[in-house]
């Protein structure tokens, strides 16, 4: 067994009332390229955090055996000392410094208090050289692309003395060009004697580099693949992505009523904020019928959100171009009131940013998108704000001491019954469920999955963007398939199958 | 038990204000809550309580303070000294033109913040400099006084004695129907919400807490009228008060504020425009800052250049120890008015027992970081219990 660099062994991480991870074991060898793959959610991320020590020793169960020895972590610099280093999707680099002073920041060339600089810089020219990058180590930051910042990153690493590299998602942001060079480095410095963990939802990029692939379902190892001994096809991989029974998980809907259509998008494009010209949604159209619940599949960062946020009165992006109709009518919506207006409403993925306001009471929340309801002339009518919160929390079934109590203090899934029954309190025809049931337990999952059939069964037309397959089989009508901001099928619900789904989407990405 | 605990904690501040009154009441020998002072008390703070008010907006918002009320101040103070002193113009006229001149000042500020999105601390530090200019120019740096008789009546005055005893009979019978309204318009919205059939408060709690309101109201009229009566400007706060607090807890923009301050993201997805809410912030802001600059010029019968330095000061610590948290979203108007009437008898106390000045600014400055550190360590524990 001593043959791995690294092993983790029946590692367990609780998140309150998740199981992130379960009994997960990962080997890898000295000198190769070992890919981590699986959806969304599925612990990888955590796995890798338990690793690099953002989540201390004490706070999993198992244990970390690298280069023979047990390891505890507490902080990054822990596993920094021993040669371990985590590159996130979301780069760490400080954008007004520049590539030399970010790479040796926390690790600064000199002695004692006395930063060198000549010696900084010489180091990071060397380095860069290394990684292949043309550009002087007195470059800011904010001057070079994204790919460039990735291998600034890697430099970064190298110069830390790195002897485990591990990176999450490195290729999501990069075009073609660049993927293939940082995947070409990747092959290199293995050359070179470096071990890399490497995680990606792009797996003709791991068939491309990985010796060997762990495949993590649902928390659980699910198995690893060797690049001499088994087949790494794409489809093989996919299957064991998400080769899981549908059980009856998922409330049966009694007889489908659907109707016209209520919503109904046309070449809806939207640009990114911040880097004009890069298309966010691109080309997107869509139509939900009455009393039909449409699901949107998709990876992270497809733009699923951010085409519901463009939908919803215009709360993300620039020049959006393209058409909406609500019952025919063809609308123009500049903010969320107006969405709101037209019976539409947003229920969004992140609860605790963009959904509810955590220090305030239940009751608060729950009235403040429709405060006419419980108002006149702009006063508010307490006692009938008292009696609606109590409706919906008895509705719900939402678990909490009264409706007083402090949104922030209850669990994730009675949250989220909150922030459900906030946007039902607004009376909406059209409701957009942005991962509802994110990071909430499976027994929570099922009341909302029965909410929202109900919804439906009233007539209410209802889009789901959601990450776990199988709830979207489970639970749509009809699944629109978006990938890297366009909308590239489009499935039944009788001819929807996870690899299906998978596969449509791999087939698209521009990948390698 | 725990109710009471419960109660206990949810009132520290009014807990902590009366042992500190307590304590400089036995320190000073009892001349603290002498009538005199305590009118004097009234007078002193009054400007205090109408900026804290205002402050409280802005720091609902998100934690945002308005550096700029003491220079706003001493701006409108000497405009007030202009047009009344030197100008000879009718008070009503010029006290309205000296309101109106704060809103401005409050929609230039607002302007920046809220919709180029310009940080307040930035925004009104540079109004902090921009209005004391002004006032400086206006007034030459010379001090303009004295008022007119009739100006300073407004708001020195007192409630007449009509009756001619030894106290102040009508100040009295004023706190006592005070407390007849109060006790009647319980019994009506219990009645109310009975017929309704909305679960009620506890009888004995509503009674308790009823009889300690009452008691205080009455307390406090006595000893007015022990010496010359309820002030006028008690009757303004009371109004300012009772408004604002009506305006925080029952209106559907009162909410807003909250709204904004406890996630802005979640406030705008939900339809509230919050670029609106907190323009309103910063416009109400000045414009009580208008409001408490009139109150100071007649409390001092004059308008001076260095009118009104470290009067934001005053108001953010009265937020602070007043309960507001400094991240925006927590606050009532109740408790920031606890929060200035704990500064002023904390000013007044050591004042009476001859602290020196130094000590006191020290002391001062001890008790805010104490009690914003009280605040955030009890939610702490509030959030791992």
């Amino acid at each position: 067994m001593s043959g791995y660099m690294l092993e983790m062994k029946k590692i367990t991480k609780r998140f309150p009332g998740v199981k992130a991870l379960d009994n997960v074991n990962l080997q890898v060898e000295k000198g190769q390229i070992h890919a981590l793959v699986g959806e969304n959610g599925a612990g990888k991320s955590t796995l890798m955090n338990i690793l690099s020590g953002i989540y201390p020793y004490g706070d999993y169960e198992g244990t970390i055996i690298y280069q023979g020895e047990e390891c505890k972590f507490y902080e990054i610099s822990d596993s920094e000392k021993k040669g371990i280093v985590i590159i996130h999707q979301e780069l760490a680099l400080v954008p007004y410094m520049t590539i030399g002073e970010n790479m040796f920041l926390g690790n600064e060339q000199g002695e004692k208090y006395r930063i060198d600089w000549e010696e900084t810089y010489r180091r990071a020219d060397q380095l860069l050289e290394t990684v292949g990058l043309r550009e002087s180590s007195r470059t800011l930051i904010k001057d070079i692309g994204i790919g460039k910042q990735q291998l600034v990153e890697i430099a970064k690493a190298l110069a830390k003395n790195v002897k485990l590299l591990i990176l999450d998602e490195p290729t999501a942001s990069l075009n073609e060009a660049e993927a293939r060079k940082l995947l070409d480095l990747l092959l290199q410095l293995k050359q070179e004697g470096l071990t890399s963990i490497i995680i990606s939802h792009k797996l003709n990029e791991i068939s491309y580099v990985a010796d060997k692939i762990t495949i993590i379902r649902d928390g659980a190892t699910i198995e690893t693949l060797d690049k001499e001994k088994d087949d790494i096809h794409e489809d093989r991989i996919v299957r064991g992505m998400v080769g899981r029974a549908l059980t009856d998980r998922f409330p049966k809907r009694s007889g489908s009523n659907i109707g016209e259509v209520s919503l109904e998008i046309k070449n809806w494009t939207v640009y990114h904020p911040l880097y004009s010209g890069r298309k966010v949604v691109d080309d997107v159209s869509l139509r939900v019928h009455k009393g039909e619940v449409v699901g949107i599949a998709g990876l992270m960062g497809a733009g699923r959100t951010e085409l519901a946020l463009s939908i919803f009165g215009r709360n993300y992006g620039l020049n959006i171009s393209g058409s909406l109709y609500i019952n025919g009518e063809e609308v123009r919506l500049n903010n969320a009131r107006q969405a709101i207006e037209k019976r539409l409403a947003y229920i969004s993925e992140d609860r605790k940013g963009n959904g509810l306001i955590l220090s305030n009471p239940i009751r608060v929340n729950l009235t403040l998108a429709k405060m006419d309801k419980v108002s006149s002339h702009s006063i508010i009518d307490g006692n009938a704000e008292v009696i609606a919160a109590n409706e919906y929390i008895e509705k719900l079934r939402t678990k909490c001491t009264s409706i007083e109590q402090n949104v922030g203090n209850l669990s994730g899934g009675n949250q989220q019954k909150v922030l459900v029954s906030k946007w039902m309190f607004a009376d909406p025809e059209i409701m957009i469920l942005d991962e509802p049931t994110r990071g909430i337990d499976v027994g929570a999952k099922y009341e909302i999955y029965c909410i929202i059939n109900q919804l439906v069964a009233e007539g209410k037309s209802i889009l789901l963007i959601s990450s776990e397959l199988p709830e979207l089989i489970g639970m749509c009508d009809r699944i629109y398939i978006m990938n890297e901001g366009r909308m590239v099928g489009e499935v039944s619900k009788e001819e929807a199958t996870q690899e299906r789904i998978m596969g449509q989407i791999l087939k698209t990405s521009k990948g390698v | 038990m725990d109710r009471a605990k419960e109660i206990l904690k949810r009132n520290t501040m009014l807990v902590a204000l009366l042992v500190i009154t307590l304590f400089f009441a036995f320190l000073t020998g009892g001349t603290l809550l002498v009538p005199r002072n305590v009118t004097n008390l009234i007078a002193q703070n009054g400007y205090v309580v109408v900026l804290a008010v205002g402050m409280l907006m802005c720091i609902l918002t998100g934690g945002n303070i308005d550096l700029s009320v003491g220079s706003v101040v001493a701006l409108v103070g000497a405009l007030a000294g202009t047009l009344i002193v030197n100008k000879g113009m009718n008070i009503w006229l010029a006290m309205v033109i000296c309101l109106v001149a704060g809103i401005l000042i409050g929609i230039w500020q607002g302007f920046w913040i809220a919709y180029i999105r310009i940080p307040a601390f930035i925004v009104t530090l540079a109004g902090m400099l921009l209005w004391r200019g002004v006032a400086l120019i206006i007034l030459d740096g010379l001090t303009i006084s004295p008022f007119p008789e009739n100006y300073l009546n407004l708001f020195n005055s007192y409630i007449p004695d009509i009756f001619e005893s030894n106290i102040n009979i009508l100040s009295v019978i004023i706190g006592f129907l005070v407390c007849v309204v109060y006790i009647i318009f319980q019994f009506i919205n219990r009645m109310k919400l009975r017929r309704k059939g909305y679960s009620l408060e506890n009888l004995i709690f509503t009674i308790v807490k009823t009889a300690i309101i009452c008691l205080a109201v009455m307390v406090l009229s006595y000893t007015l009228a022990k010496h010359e009566g309820i002030p006028a400007i008690l009757i303004l706060l009371a109004v300012v008060v009772f408004l604002y607090s009506y305006f925080t807890k029952k209106t559907v923009p009162g909410r807003y504020l909250y709204a904004v301050g406890g996630n802005e993201k979640a406030a705008k997805l939900s339809g509230i425009n919050t670029n609106k809410v907190l323009f309103f912030a910063y416009v109400n802001m000045a414009f009580l800052s208008a409001l408490a600059a009139l109150m100071c010029v007649a409390r001092f019968n004059s308008a001076a250049p260095t009118a009104g330095t470290n009067y934001e000061m005053d108001a953010i610590g009265s937020c602070y120890i007043g309960g507001a948290s400094a991240y925006g979203g927590i606050g009532s108007v109740a408790g920031v008015v606890i929060g200035a009437i704990f500064m002023g008898v904390l000013n007044n106390g050591m004042s009476i027992m001859g602290i020196d000045s130094n000590v006191q600014k020290a002391v001062k400055g001890l008790v805010l970081l104490a009690a914003v550190a009280f605040d955030v360590l009890s939610k702490k524990r509030g959030k791992i219990a």
